[in-house]
C-alpha cells in the first residue's frame, strides 16, 4: 500500500498541539494533504470533487487565529473529506448520481456547518455509490474507487471514497453515511476506523436521503481517538432534524477490558463467512480473553432475516425519498420531454443508474396494493423481533462482536453483475441499522495483504463504550 | 415469477422510462430478489407489532415563526431548477 510514511502520520490531538505550539502552520498541513491527493487520487478515485481553494482559505483563517493569539478548537486545521451525499455550501454535491452532476449545495448540512465552525478544513467531496445504494462504490456515476491496499479491488461502499481517502493519507479524517453498512464496510475493506452512530445522535439535515429511518452520518479515521473526536464534534440535537436528540458526548472514564462482557452470536459467523476472516475474529477474541474480558455465546435468532427485512424497508423508503428527483426543482431534466409526465419518466429513465432504478422499483412493488402486508408490514414486524433479540442480548453482555462482512475486499467487477450477490455483502451490517444501534468497525489485522475489520456493536447511546473498547484493543499487542 | 406486464406497471408507478431490454433485465433481477424475500415466510410474526422507527418519536410543536435566512438563498435554490421564469420554477402545463 502507498500509505503516508510513519513520520507524517499524526492524530487530531497531536496536530492540535503542533498548531498551538506553532511548530507547523495549518496551511503547511493542508498543502501536504492536497499534494498527496494530487499524487494518489488519479489511481484511487476517492474524490468526486476536490476543493483546494476552500481548504487553503480555511487553513489561512486558522493560521490568522493562531497568529493573533486566539484559542483554536480541537478540529481547527484538521483536514476533513466529506462524502458527496452531504451538502457543503457552494460545492457541487452529486450523491454519486448523474442526475445531480451540476447540483451546487445552497447551504451546509448541519454536520458540515458544525465542522466549519470548529475550523476543520474541507479538502473535497468523496465518492459514493449513487444515492448511497451499493456495497462497493462501483455504482457511482463518477467511476469506481479503488482499494489503497490493492487497486484491483473495491474499497467497499458506499462511503468508499471517504475510507480510501483516509487510508491513503489524502485526508486526516472523513465523514461518511451509513444506511446498511456504508461506513463500517468500507472502513473494514480499507483498514480504517468507522462508526455508525446511534440513530438520532447526529443530525441528518443536509444529507441527501436514501432511507430516512436508517440513514446516519458518522466519522471515519485512522485511529479510534480521531473518530471519537470527530463524532463528539458532530453529534447532538438539531432543530432541522426532528429525529435527532440531545446528546452531549462524554468519553468513558476508568474503563478496563477486564470488566467487559463480550457477546458472540453464531448468526454473525454463518452465511458464507470466509474461514480466514473467522480465524482473525477468533484471534481477537482470544486476545480479549487474555486481557480479562468475558466472552460468551449469545443468540440473535432473527439476524438471519435482517437482510430481507432491510431490503424491503429500505427500498420502500427509497421509492418515496427519490420521488423528488423529477427534473423540476433540481437535477438534470430530459431535453425532449413534451408533457409533464414525459418529463418525469424520461428524466428519471435517462439520469438514474441501474441500482437506483432497481431499488425504487422494488420499493414501489413492496408498497403497492396487494403486496403491502406480505412485504412492508411483515418486514416491520421482523424489525420488532430483531429489536427484542438485541434487547435480550444486551441484558447479558456489554458489546457484541463479529466480522462486518463475510467477505474480504473483492475484485472490481466480481459481484456487480448480480444484485443479490452484492446485497449479501451487507449481511452482518444491516441488523444494527434496523434497530438504530451504534456499531464500529475497527481494523483487526490482515488476511494476506487485505485488511479485515472487527464489528463492535453496543446498546443505544453506547458510543463511549465502543470507543473505549476500540482504543483499548488498539493498544493490545 | 414477476411478469413483464408487472415490471411495466411498477416502472410506470415509479415514473421511470425503461427500454424493452431494461424491462427484461429488471424482470430477472427483481424476481431473484423477491425470491430471496421469501425467507421471511419462516418467521412467526403473530405476536409482533410493526416498527417504523428505531427511536420512539413523539410529535412536538414549535412556535410558528419566520426564521432569518441569508438573502441570496431563494436565488441559490431557484438557480438549481432546470427551468425558471420570473422567479418561479417552471413546469409543463398539467391540464
Amino acid at each position: 500500500m502507498t500509505s503516508q510514511s510513519k513520520s507524517e502520520s499524526f492524530t487530531i490531538r497531536q496536530l492540535h498541539e503542533k498548531l498551538v505550539a506553532k511548530e507547523v502552520s495549518a496551511k503547511e498541513i493542508v498543502e501536504d494533504f492536497l499534494h498527496r491527493i494530487k499524487e494518489k487520487d488519479g489511481a484511487l478515485n476517492a474524490f468526486i470533487t476536490q476543493t483546494p481553494e476552500i481548504a487553503l482559505s480555511q487553513a489561512e483563517e486558522v493560521d490568522k487565529k493562531i497568529a493573533s493569539g486566539r484559542e483554536i478548537s480541537l478540529l481547527a486545521g484538521v483536514p476533513c473529506a466529506v462524502k458527496d451525499s452531504i451538502l457543503v455550501e457552494g460545492v457541487t454535491c452529486t450523491a454519486g448520481s448523474k442526475i445531480l452532476q451540476d447540483y451546487i449545495a445552497p447551504y451546509d448540512a448541519t454536520v458540515a456547518r458544525k465542522l466549519r465552525e470548529q475550523g476543520a478544513v474541507f479538502v473535497g467531496k468523496t465518492n459514493t455509490d449513487e444515492f448511497n445504494m451499493g456495497s462497493s462504490t462501483e455504482n457511482s456515476a463518477f467511476g469506481v474507487t479503488k482499494n489503497p491496499y490493492d487497486v484491483k479491488r473495491v474499497a467497499g461502499g458506499t462511503s468508499g471514497g471517504s475510507a480510501a481517502a483516509v487510508a491513503a493519507g489524502e485526508t486526516l479524517v472523513a465523514l461518511g453515511a451509513d444506511t446498511g453498512g456504508s461506513i463500517r464496510l468500507p472502513a473494514a475493506f480499507c483498514g480504517v476506523v468507522g462508526l455508525k452512530p446511534t440513530y438520532g445522535s447526529v443530525s441528518r439535515s443536509g444529507l441527501i436521503a436514501m432511507a430516512s429511518s436508517l440513514d446516519q452520518i458518522g466519522p471515519l479515521a485512522k485511529t479510534s481517538q480521531d473518530a471519537e473526536d470527530l463524532f463528539a464534534a458532530i453529534c447532538g440535537k438539531d432543530e432541522l432534524d426532528a429525529t435527532s436528540f440531545e446528546y452531549e458526548y462524554k468519553p468513558l472514564e476508568n474503563f478496563a477490558l477486564k470488566n467487559l462482557r463480550v457477546g458472540v452470536a453464531e448468526e454473525f459467523f454463518g452465511g458464507g463467512l470466509m474461514p480466514e476472516i473467522a480465524d482473525r475474529m477468533k484471534s481477537v477474541l482470544q486476545k480479549l480473553e487474555r486481557a480479562g474480558a468475558a466472552v460468551e455465546e449469545i443468540r440473535l435468532p432473527h439476524v438471519k432475516y435482517a437482510l430481507a427485512a432491510y431490503y424491503i424497508l429500505s427500498t420502500s423508503e427509497v421509492s418515496a425519498n427519490l420521488a423528488r428527483f423529477d427534473g423540476i426543482r433540481y437535477g438534470k431534466k430530459a431535453a425532449r420531454a413534451r408533457t409533464l409526465l414525459d418529463g418525469y419518466l424520461q428524466s428519471r429513465g435517462e439520469y438514474l443508474g441501474d441500482e437506483v432504478k432497481r431499488r425504487i422499483m422494488l420499493g414501489t412493488y413492496a408498497l403497492s396494493a396487494g403486496y403491502y402486508e406480505a412485504y412492508y408490514l411483515k418486514a416491520q414486524k421482523v424489525r420488532t423481533l430483531l429489536q427484542k433479540d438485541f434487547q435480550a442480548a444486551f441484558a447479558k453482555v456489554d458489546v457484541i462482536m463479529g466480522p462486518p462482512s463475510p467477505f474480504l475486499p473483492f475484485k472490481i467487477g466480481e459481484r456487480n453483475q448480480d444484485p443479490l450477490a452484492m446485497y449479501l455483502v451487507d449481511l452482518y451490517t444491516v441488523p444494527v441499522n434496523l434497530v438504530g444501534l451504534p456499531a464500529l468497525s475497527l481494523p483487526a489485522g490482515f488476511v494476506g495483504n487485505l485488511p479485515v475489520g472487527l464489528q463492535i456493536i453496543a446498546n443505544q447511546l453506547g458510543e463511549n463504550l465502543l470507543f473505549a473498547v476500540a482504543k483499548n484493543l488498539e493498544n493490545l499487542a | 415469477m414477476l411478469s413483464v406486464t408487472e415490471v411495466q406497471r411498477i416502472a410506470k408507478f415509479a415514473r421511470i422510462d425503461l427500454s424493452d431490454n431494461e424491462i427484461l433485465k429488471f424482470q430477472k433481477e427483481l424476481a431473484s430478489v423477491l425470491e430471496y424475500f421469501e425467507i421471511l415466510r419462516e418467521v412467526d410474526i403473530s405476536a409482533a407489532e410493526p416498527m417504523a422507527h428505531s427511536v420512539s418519536l413523539q410529535n412536538v410543536s414549535r412556535p410558528d415563526v419566520v426564521k432569518k435566512q441569508k438573502a441570496e438563498l431563494a436565488k441559490l435554490l431557484l438557480d438549481m431548477a432546470p427551468e425558471t421564469k420570473e422567479g418561479y420554477v417552471k413546469v409543463k402545463s398539467i391540464l
